[in-house]
């Protein structure tokens, strides 16, 4: 029997007892939906990333595509698994039903993708950018381009690329160059070079559609001359009949270390005079359409990077209960069975940590897929403000703590296949280099950092700050109300204290102190404020556990509430502590790397 | 031409399987549940029947409990057209499922009927056969191709020397073999309209049949673990063991 992708029985856990996704029926827009439909569609999901893309997966990574100077080459099994996936309904699960979506809840569309990311690593990516593509259009496009181009996106006949990054333009897009000249049509003339662009060029599709950031000749300096428009592989007529191709050559392909299965591409826009290009919305208006998108771009990075933790736990889990080596410590007959390596001490913390990181990450994103969510369905308009408040503020640690500690537990999972892990027939060592990608793109850790600290947490008088820690504050009464929690409830308190203390203190230093100082050790608040959310998820599972332990229980379930009380006890035994140590650097505005002189290196 | 198919709510196919500590059963408490695979093959038959304009209807029936209707959802969403649920609390027998189906068909009189040919859970391989021999209708069991032809269908069974083929006047039972078919998976749109299938539910109580059981199950034990091995010194005492401990020699 090979390794689960998933543990099912978490994920009723988390849908079912810890957000009560049923209750989402109640809710107009998805009065036609139920438990069954939910788990319909997760069963679909988990048959196409069985039938579909686990069988491809290796060779996917293993045959990276490759570019003979006229087009892109891709192992021909890709297409008929994207094709079986839009097929399926799944990448349009949570539109309308009048764009031919089944107005799904996104914490199920969420878990349907942990599956097809597991399975299918990034493959999935070529669809989920065409949706994200699709999505920015709708919002901020005209009638007349969202006519023209979301309706081929949305039936998957198009792709669709974001075409931020420049050679000189990464994370401070604010210097990018690429230009654009106004036509006498209304259409411009774009010109520049982008580069990382995925799914810059493949013929998976009929066309492909890159919404690209440039600045208007003569726009201001900065992010504030920025402005979005629609670059399409292939012009396309009014009657929608593809037509010649636009200026916009693939100057190469880059070598990834992860994420294989997806083309990252250098694009040459206007080496023949400049291509077209369609404005999206107003002008100069393009990075805050954008970032719009990006608050859900965020959680999809977090969700992506959370799935790829649960894989590698799995697997490696898997493995650990199979793979017969050694023996205890205290067994010194060399005649006596090989115990299989679950049973070793150091192998079960390695499988604790994963489990610790890897579902309190998948618990997270899922929040945020619940609160992005509410945002807009909830039943008062008060809920959806506060959702939107939660939802604003925790983007950054819902994109970062998975992101960082996903990539940690592959890293435990390659650690406890050992040799096995380190060579290419076991997937752990492919989980881990697809997953480094996660702190890095959509906004690296340190700008979600200075996100966090900086933007978020001062933001309308503390108004995110706030709602969070009342919602800390009411798990640790509910913790505190069971006796064997009441320990856990404490320690999330005391470290509720050292966050105020640390943000009182920071947010004072700000404006007394060196601002480039106090901002030095910002990616050790985002660490710190990220533990304490993670140990407040662990806490609201335990008191789910703990009162589920009461009744009488089939074993199965005794096991499964009981290892759900250990990961959690792991959590604030060997991680929650080091906040302290986080706190003391941030405090003292430690100065260690800020005062580091460039020529010391 | 109408079709049916029975299916059955069984533990899903990636569930390892425990035995019950007392012996009495497997364990069925809190495991995922599926339909049957061989009954979903035999669903898939009968849409792709439909599909290619040979059948004009497919009705899915279940028996169980309230929960079987997750199951008959399933076939719903790929592709049946409406179902029936007999509902019951109790744990049937291969020969009462087979007397309800028979009121059943009488009922709804399809053309043909197409049942897996045995549950993964209880492994009896028997309802279809029985099922057969209380209508009087005509069997093709382990099916690996099923063509209709006017009045009559071909069916080819997997047998022990091969395949055979039979034909059948209609209407008739065929049970389905694993290489029938590969079934599909639902689309997201028709798991939507799935919900809105006619969904009949009828108390198998109303059937007027004694359904008190044939066979009591006495005892369910796992398999055997397989014991660790042992290092022989020399060939000879290899030779010895086999002959004397394992008796596989003589």
């Amino acid at each position: 029997m090979t390794a689960p992708m998933i543990n099912a029985r978490d994920i009723d856990f988390l849908l079912y007892e810890l957000f009560d996704s049923e209750s989402l029926c109640n809710r107009q827009r998805y009065q036609d939906h139920d438990r069954t439909t939910f788990n319909e569609v997760i069963n679909t999901a988990k048959q196409i990333a069985d039938k579909h893309f686990l069988p491809i997966r290796n060779k996917l990574d293993n045959q990276q595509p490759t570019f003979d100077g006229k087009k892109v080459h891709l192992i021909k099994e890709l297409k008929p698994a994207l094709d079986a996936l839009q097929e399926s309904g799944i990448p349009s699960a949570t539109a309308d039903y009048e764009f031919n979506g089944m107005q799904l809840p996104p914490i199920i569309a969420n878990v349907a993708g942990a599956y097809l990311t597991i399975a299918g690593g990034t493959a999935l990516g070529y669809s989920m950018l065409t949706t994200a593509n699709a999505n920015l259009l709708q919002a901020h496009g005209s009638k007349e381009l969202i006519e023209k181009w979301v309706k081929p996106l949305r039936e998957g006949r198009y792709a669709g690329t974001m075409a931020m990054t420049e050679p000189g333009a990464g994370s401070g897009l604010a210097d990018l160059t690429t230009t654009a000249i106004k036509s006498e049509d209304d259409s411009y003339k774009i010109t520049g070079n982008k580069i990382f662009i995925s799914g810059g060029d493949h013929d998976l599709n009929e066309n492909i559609v890159h919404l690209v950031l440039a600045r208007i000749k003569g726009a201001p300096k900065g992010t504030k001359g920025i402005s979005l428009f629609v670059v399409p592989k292939f012009l396309v007529s009014d009657d929608g009949s593809i037509g010649k191709q636009n200026d916009v050559a693939l100057a190469g392909l880059f070598h990834k270390m992860g994420g294989r299965a997806q083309t990252s591409t250098a694009l040459s826009f206007g080496e023949k005079g400049g291509a077209v290009g369609y404005l999206v919305g107003e002008e100069n208006k393009g990075l805050q359409y954008m970032f719009h998108m990006m608050n859900e771009a965020r959680v999809m990075v977090g969700s992506g990077a959370a799935a790829i933790a649960v894989g590698g736990f799995q697997y490696s889990l898997d493995y650990a209960n199979n793979r017969p080596q050694g023996r205890l410590p205290s067994c010194k007959d060399p005649h006596s069975p090989m115990v299989n390596i679950i049973e070793h001490a150091d192998i079960k913390r390695m499988l604790l940590a994963q489990k610790a990181y890897a579902e309190g990450a998948l618990a997270l994103v899922l929040l945020g897929s619940q609160l992005s969510d509410d945002e807009k369905t909830a039943e008062t308009d008060e809920a959806k403000a506060h959702a939107h408040t939660l939802l604003d503020f925790l983007t950054p640690i819902i994109k970062t703590w998975p992101s960082e500690y996903g990539p940690k537990a592959n890293d435990f999972a390659i650690q406890v296949l050992g040799g096995h892990g380190y060579i290419n027939e076991h997937p752990v060592e492919m989980f881990y280099r697809d997953n480094r990608l996660n702190p890095i793109h959509e906004g690296t850790t340190c700008i979600q950092s200075l996100d966090l600290l900086a933007r978020k947490v001062p933001m309308n008088n503390m108004l995110g700050y706030k709602a969070i820690l009342a919602e800390f504050t009411k798990t640790i009464a509910a913790g505190n109300a069971e006796p064997s929690l009441a320990a856990y409830a404490n320690q999330l308190a005391e470290a509720l204290t050292t966050l105020n203390k640390t943000t009182d203190f920071l947010l004072k230093a700000m404006g007394t102190e060196n601002i480039d100082l106090v901002l030095a050790n910002s990616v050790q608040y985002l660490s710190m404020f990220g533990h304490i959310v993670i140990s407040w998820i662990w806490l609201k599972q335990a008191v789910i556990a703990s009162a589920a332990l009461k009744e009488e229980l089939h074993i199965n379930e005794q096991q499964f509430y009981r290892g759900k009380l250990q990961a959690m006890q792991y959590f604030y035994r060997y991680e929650l502590p080091q906040i302290n140590h986080w706190s003391l650097l941030l405090t003292t505005l430690d100065d260690t790397t800020y005062q580091m002189n460039t020529d010391w290196f | 031409m109408k079709v049916l198919v029975p299916i059955k709510r069984v533990i899903d196919y990636n569930v390892k399987v425990r035995v019950k500590p007392d012996n009495s059963d497997v364990d069925l408490a809190n495991v995922k549940m599926a339909i049957n695979p061989f009954c979903e093959i035999a669903v898939e038959e009968a849409v792709r029947l439909k599909e290619a304009g040979t059948a004009t209807e497919v009705v899915v029936v279940s028996i169980g409990d309230k929960k079987c209707q997750e199951q008959i959802r399933t076939a719903l969403a790929l592709g049946a057209d409406r179902a029936v649920h007999i509902e019951t609390e109790e744990s049937l027998d291969s020969l009462n499922i087979a007397k309800l189906l028979q009121k059943l068909v009488e009922e709804e009189a399809p053309q043909l009927v197409i049942l897996g040919k045995q549950s993964i859970d209880s492994d009896n391989n028997q309802t279809g056969q029985m099922l057969a021999a209380l209508t009087g209708m005509p069997q093709g069991t382990f099916a690996s191709e099923v063509k209709v032809d006017g009045d009559k269908v071909n069916v080819t069974r997997e047998v022990d020397g091969g395949l055979q083929t039979v034909a059948l006047n209609l209407p008739a039972i065929v049970t389905t073999d694993l290489r029938l078919n590969e079934p599909r998976y639902a689309k997201l749109p028709d798991i939507m309209k799935a919900k809105r299938k006619p969904l009949d539910v009828k108390s198998a109580a109303d059937f007027g049949i004694d359904l008190s059981p044939r066979a009591n199950v006495l005892k369910v034990t796992p398999p055997a673990e397989r014991s660790a091995g042992v290092v022989v010194e020399s060939i000879d005492e290899l030779v010895e063991k086999l002959k004397n401990e394992a008796k596989v020699i003589s």
